[in-house]
């Protein structure tokens, strides 16, 4: 199994480790519950470097990802982030990403368990472009929570003076990082997978530890957060894990991710007309949220029913810490009205399915 | 270090077994499986009367991360199912040896302790894992 540069930091903090993506990384450190909560109302550190970190380098990266990514790439300004869904022909899904316009570069961050399959496939698709893999050599650490920002701003240093709080939702710029004694040269984004406001920091690897312990030294609020709840708080917002709601079998439109498709964009992309066919006569299956009732969470692979046939499948649930009852969602037939009652079928019992609009949790000001 | 207590048997998918004086054998798990779940969400035992298995699974526990199997360490007819594990599993985790016990078991034969592991044997077992 692999070992993110953060390992003893995590053994040092406690941290129950698991297998996830093949890397041993924290699930909790704590209790989960107590995580979750901590980065709703506080802030949470999190150990990213297990995603991968990929340059694009190349005379026209912009061309070169156009025609590999379902999002508009010609359309992102610099500093900019986007989350985009990398297809193949048949509209199935490779994985999904962020597509980062540095001033002066791009870079793609790629879920752990995709890295190794999505570097041949970029050497083979990329014209005139191919990727520089910065997984190793680069850390990211996020801290999310609404304490984030005003925790973070005195030590972070941007170009012409620009402070953190102006840094808007889904931007990316360069960073000095005044958080370890030595000022540190790397890019900070305010994206995150919590639904909370936060920040992913990307600081070279042989600081990553220092950086680390210093984000959770930031105050008493803030604590090291595992896996475990990076999945309710993601579960929550409403926001697909590749392997759960995400896989090849499964295309974005499906998904509800039309957002994150250019269909329609003037360079066509792998994928492209697969997707376009599905969204004219509509997909087959859609995702859908529920609450269960009873306590027993509903967990991915549970038969969803209606009048006894199965109509449809959980792809992740799990008690809400937010919410306090069991959350869930999953694929149903297109068929099915919304309205209709539906049960899931847990073994010995069959709880009913109710209705619930996705995201399950949204939180109050959406910074801009 | 997980606590092992000497006066019962073990199983090395983590659960005890602990013989009374009226010769009903209580089960439940161990310290260490309890830490290993994480905090506890639902429980499915089975009811009285019903029948378990040696090394069979006898009912399931679940964290708010994921499911595990409970297999019984021990053959035998069940005679009492601790009911107030259903509303809440906390004993399970404050007081596995105790309070957390999940069933009492008449068994099928009198030979039952001769499959398990001894304290000794258990902790060793945790020692090298």
């Amino acid at each position: 199994m692999k070992k993110t540069v953060l390992n003893s930091a995590h053994q040092r903090h406690g941290a129950r480790l698991v297998e996830f993506g093949g890397f041993e990384m924290p699930v909790w450190y704590s209790a989960l519950t107590e995580e979750h909560h901590t980065v709703r109302k506080q802030a949470g550190v999190f150990d990213l470097c297990h995603m991968g970190r990929f340059e694009v380098v190349g005379d026209d990266p912009v061309t070169a990802l156009d025609k590999v990514l379902t999002r508009d790439v010609s359309s992102m300004k610099k500093g900019q982030v986007c989350y985009s869904l990398v297809c193949q022909e048949d509209g199935g899904i490779l994985d999904d990403i962020l597509v980062y316009r540095l001033p002066d570069r791009w870079w793609l961050v790629v879920n752990a368990g995709n890295r190794d399959k999505l570097l041949p496939w970029f050497e083979e698709k990329l014209e005139g472009a191919h990727i520089v893999d910065h997984s190793e050599s680069l850390a990211m650490v996020a801290l999310q929570g609404p304490l984030a920002v005003g925790l973070l701003a005195p030590h972070i240093e941007r170009p012409k003076g620009r402070s953190l709080e102006t840094l808007g939702y889904y931007r990316v710029g360069a960073a000095t990082v005044n958080l370890t004694g030595t000022p540190l040269q790397g890019w900070i984004s305010r994206t995150g997978y919590t639904g909370e406001d936060g920040f992913e920091i990307y600081v070279d690897s042989e600081h990553a530890e220092a950086v680390f312990d210093a984000l959770v030294d930031l105050s008493d609020d803030v604590h090291p957060c595992g896996l475990g709840c990076r999945d309710t708080l993601r579960l929550e917002a409403g926001m697909p894990l590749y392997g759960h709601e995400l896989s090849e079998q499964i295309d974005p439109i499906s998904a509800g991710l039309e957002f994150g498709v250019g269909l329609h964009k003037t360079t066509p992309f792998i994928g492209q007309s697969a997707l376009q066919e599905i969204e004219s006569r509509g997909p087959q299956r859609r995702m859908r949220g529920f609450t269960v009732d009873g306590r027993r969470p509903a967990r991915q692979g549970a038969a969803i029913l209606h009048e006894g046939k199965v109509v449809g499948e959980v792809t992740s649930g799990s008690p809400s810490p937010t919410l306090g009852v069991a959350i869930a969602c999953g694929y149903v037939d297109s068929g099915i009205p919304e309205d209709a009652s539906l049960q899931v079928d847990l073994g010995r019992q069959t709880p009913d399915l109710k209705p619930h609009p996705l995201p399950f949790y949204r939180r109050e000001t959406e910074k801009v | 270090m997980s606590e092992v207590p000497a006066d019962r048997f073990y199983l090395s998918s983590h659960e005890w077994a602990q013989e009374g004086d009226d010769g009903v054998v209580t089960i439940g798990i161990t310290e260490f499986a309890a830490s290993e779940l994480g905090e506890l969400v639902y429980i499915e035992l089975p009811g009285e009367g019903e029948d378990v298995h040696f090394e069979q699974q006898f009912g399931e526990i679940e964290s708010v991360k994921a499911v595990s199997a409970l297999n019984s360490p021990l053959s035998g007819q069940v005679i009492e199912s601790n009911a107030s594990l259903l509303d809440s599993q906390e004993p399970i985790t404050d007081s596995p040896f105790e309070e957390g016990w999940m069933l009492k078991i008449k068994p099928a034969d009198d030979s039952w302790k001769d499959q398990l592991m001894t304290p000794a044997d258990y902790e060793s077992q945790l020692n090298n894992s």
